[in-house]
């Protein structure tokens, strides 16, 4: 019967069990003041019942003692709260250099993935069990909400920009993919699976989808075919500054502020080129607002990254 | 039978030839009064009504989730029901309701004055709620609306091929109803308070009635603009929240919420406040703590506009910002214990009568508790990140809305009703009808923080199997649920005629609007009320005049 009845969700990464041993921590706070209050409202109810007509309570003055004591518990208490939180949350808003970096869209109403070695899935997402593994998340039409809760994880893919989440499978097994943001009419259709497998069958898995290219060679194409290097070559030229090395870097705007070479720069430069113009050049880079899918976007993103990269993370294997 | 209850009969009075109710008849004495007591009563018809269709959403929504596939509805008739019932609760039921109907009838009454400060101010407020009920109605027969109540952007200004700008046109117009009721009560608070009625002395209900005001001052002019904002994109492609136009669907976020955790807040503290009376009466006590349960409610409504980032943990938000917020949001939890732990006090060496009121406000102390602890968890970031837009969430805000706000506004219906009609209800069938809800309420929405923590995402027509079972258990609270709300609907139209005469005081309760006859007068008071002693002076004898 249980087996139709589960109480307590699968734990299939590393914050799983960090995650619930503060949430076991609130419960048994919880339990305790409910026990408490509800415990406490019965048994004055059921003491001072009314019996007599002539009955009058006692006067019972203010105790300032007490209402000092009745601020400062639950004070201590929610800081425990606070900065236990906090110490994990922005452990968990950090993913490790090395993550494996997935890329996905949400759209209307399917989760569309690509791995790096170019494979390419439909609400699904294959893992490697033990490797950290960040998903970074771009949305092609209104807000999603990348959710997987066997890992804890949860992080709403904007309109607009990027966000990511990471995390590390400890288990194989297949687990829910949902959408947490109301998207529209089909929202609870926008499902999928995460299926976590051992890195060599994840391996062997990549390698069964070997009609693909991988993505910063579809990058490279699309930043030929959209004609990016007659303005941008290895070189800076009048028309445009050189992209070679240029991630990671802080790069000086002409309106004198600086900005650092990000994705999120890095795509605001191809749909909106004018709000930040490179110092020392002239407005005339076309907008591509609307030309270039959330896919390319990440393509030619992935692209950029690996010039003036180490040249072995150029192919990865 | 208790003493507060042989009182009763003793002093069972017939009400005086002339009150509030029979000194004129007729539509137009109704529709143009100027007296709030009268205004209270149209507020109290209107958002019945309001009530029962919201409810009527959600029984129907509830019976589609019986099944894990979306086989009575499709989804986008369920998408539309939940967001029918979500707009209507909040805007068209719980924001009015404990204040347009209870605070509206109480204050003056309460603070020993004639009136509001504008009575005509507070019938244009009651005329500017229809009408924005009225286009949310209008929206709702043509086709309805499938934003959900939060119209999150750029779905609800680009996406939604439902009819979304007549929908926020009416919550739009309904905002200005409260802005102008929370101006009239803070006016009548400062300014039309009797002789000797001090700020220390003032019951607490009209201490939670000051700090909603300023709420609904303060707050519902941003959710206004943020409302017709969404309008304009959506008219005129004005490129505010859509990226593809320029805007940032993240700002709405901001906007709504800098509104919307506030407007929490107008829901629950009225509620608060009528707890606030009802304890000590029945415990025949001094309220314990006046001065820290009055000035937590304050607490509450401040903090409560610098909190709103907690709805945005998982929105892109910054993480610094997610910190701020969650330390912030923690510190809600300070006032809200305070009270809790204040009315359990009150009850200590008291000596309590059982009557339904009271059990209403036992009601809401539990379940505000569970409410409020579980405030915690989801203050808590990495829970959150877990339980955002799940079922958690779900649970979490009907323990306050329902188990706390509607708790609150039933306990006071029931307290007040002598007042109001001059009548008593049926003590057995109120008794009755109060454990049905309570039994009806856990069994709704306790199975929901087991599937949100389960991660079963909120607003799923359709829904993976192993979630049934626990979703049957909450379907099923929630029809007995509706028949606990159906009860006291029958009993109080049966008291209008055929309840036993109340008096001027059934519950030898203290406070101003006990001294004056039930129903009141027009004037309210056949004197001039003059204040020498505390609204819970239930150590002393009641002193009038």
């Amino acid at each position: 019967m249980f087996e139709d009845l589960p109480l307590f969700p699968v734990r299939a990464s590393t914050f799983a069990g960090q995650v619930d041993t503060l949430y076991f921590f609130l419960v048994a706070m919880a339990t305790f003041f409910v026990v408490l209050i509800f415990g406490t409202v019965i048994f004055f109810t059921a003491k001072y019942r009314r019996r007599s007509a002539t009955e009058r309570p006692p006067p019972i003055h203010l105790d300032m003692r007490l209402e000092i004591l009745w601020t400062i518990i639950p004070l201590i208490l929610v800081m425990i709260s606070f900065g236990w939180g906090a110490s994990l949350f922005v452990h968990m808003s950090q993913a490790p250099e090395d993550a494996l970096e997935l890329r996905a869209v949400g759209r209307q109403w399917m989760w569309k993935l690509q791995h790096p070695s170019g494979a390419r899935e439909i609400n699904q997402m294959h893992v490697p069990v033990g490797k950290p593994v960040k998903v970074i998340l771009a949305s092609e039409d209104v807000v999603h909400s990348f959710y997987v809760p066997a890992f804890r994880i949860k992080m709403d893919v904007v309109p607009g920009r990027y966000t990511a989440t990471w995390f590390e499978a400890t288990r194989e097994g297949e687990f829910h993919l949902f959408c947490a943001e109301y998207c529209g009419t089909q929202h609870s259709g926008m499902i999928g699976r995460v299926v976590a497998m051992k890195p060599v069958d994840y391996q062997r898995w990549l390698t069964s989808q070997a009609s693909e290219e991988p993505i910063a060679v579809s990058g490279e194409r699309l930043f030929q075919q959209l004609r990016c290097e007659s303005c941008h070559q290895t070189t800076s030229n009048e028309k445009g500054p050189t992209l070679t090395g240029l991630f990671g870097r802080r790069v000086k705007l002409e309106s004198g502020e600086s900005v650092l070479a990000d994705e999120a720069y890095i795509r605001e430069s191809i749909l909106n080129p004018h709000n930040q113009i490179v110092a020392g050049y002239r407005p005339i880079m076309p907008t591509y607002q609307g030309q270039i899918s959330e896919d390319a976007l990440h393509q030619i993103i992935v692209y950029l990254r690996t010039l003036g990269r180490a040249p072995e993370e150029k192919n990865p294997s | 039978m208790s003493v507060v209850a042989e009182r009763t009969v003793a002093s069972q009075a017939r009400p005086p030839r002339r009150h509030y109710l029979n000194v004129n008849y007729g539509v137009r004495s109704w529709l143009l009064t100027v007296d709030h007591k009268r205004i209270a009563l149209l507020y109290l018809v209107s958002i019945t009504l309001f009530f029962f269709l919201g409810g009527a959403a959600a029984v129907l929504f509830r019976l589609e989730l019986l099944t894990p596939r979306a086989d009575l509805f499709e989804a986008e008739t369920y998408n539309k029901l939940f967001t029918l019932h979500g707009l209507v609760m909040i805007f068209f039921f719980l924001i009015p309701s404990i204040p347009a109907v209870l605070g509206n009838f109480l204050v003056p009454l309460m603070i020993g004055a004639r009136d509001l400060a504008f009575p005509k101010l507070n019938l244009l407020s009651w005329y500017v709620f229809i009408i924005g009920g009225l286009f949310t109605l209008t929206a709702a027969i043509m086709g309805g609306v499938d934003t959900g109540w939060t119209f999150y952007t750029p779905y609800s200004s680009t996406y939604s091929n439902s009819y979304v700008a007549l929908t926020v046109t009416g919550a739009f117009i309904t905002g200005f109803s409260s802005i102008l009721t929370g101006l009239n009560f803070i006016v009548t608070i400062h300014k039309m308070r009797a002789p000797g009625m001090t700020w220390l002395r003032l019951p607490l209900f009209i201490w939670s009635h000051y700090a909603t005001s300023l709420i609904m001052v303060l707050g519902t002019p941003v959710l206004a603009i943020s409302l017709v904002l969404v309008a304009l994109e959506r008219l005129f492609q004005l490129g505010i929240f859509d990226p593809r136009l320029g805007g940032d669907p993240v700002l709405f976020q901001h906007l709504f919420w800098f509104y919307s955790h506030p407007a929490v807040y107008i829901m629950i503290l009225p509620a608060m406040g009528v707890v606030s009376e009802i304890v000590p009466c029945f415990s025949r006590k001094r309220i314990f703590g006046y001065t820290f349960i009055a000035f937590s409610s304050i607490a509450i409504a401040v903090l409560g506009f610098f909190v709103w980032g907690h709805h945005l943990f998982v929105s892109s938000q910054s993480v610094y910002a997610g910190l701020v917020f969650s330390f912030l949001s923690m510190l809600v939890a300070i006032p809200s214990a305070i009270k809790v732990f204040n009315w359990t006090a009150t009850l200590y060496k008291g000596s309590i009568v059982y009557r339904t009121p009271l059990f209403y406000a036992l009601g809401f102390i539990g379940l505000f508790t569970i409410g409020g602890l579980t405030g915690i968890f989801v203050a808590t970031l990495p829970i959150d990140v877990h339980v955002h837009d799940t079922y958690f969430i779900v649970a979490h805000f009907h323990y306050i809305m329902v188990g706390g706000a509607i708790m609150g506004y039933l306990g006071g219906l029931h307290f007040w009703w002598p007042k109001i009609t001059g009548r008593l209800y049926p003590e057995g069938w109120a008794r009755f009808s109060a454990l049905i809800i309570f039994v009806g309420f856990n069994l709704t929405f306790f199975p929901q923080f087991i599937l949100g923590y389960l991660g079963m995402p909120r607003r799923y027509a359709a829904y993976p199997d192993e979630f049934q079972v626990l979703n049957v258990m909450s379907s099923a609270g929630a029809s007995i649920l509706g028949i606990g709300y159906l009860i006291p609907l029958i009993y109080f139209f049966w008291s209008m005629r055929y309840g036993p005469y109340a008096g001027a005081n059934p519950w030898d309760a203290r406070g101003l609007e006990w001294t004056t006859a039930s129903p009141p007068p027009t004037d309210n008071f056949e004197y001039k009320p003059q204040v020498s002693q505390s609204a819970y002076a239930y150590d002393e004898e009641q002193k009038v005049g």
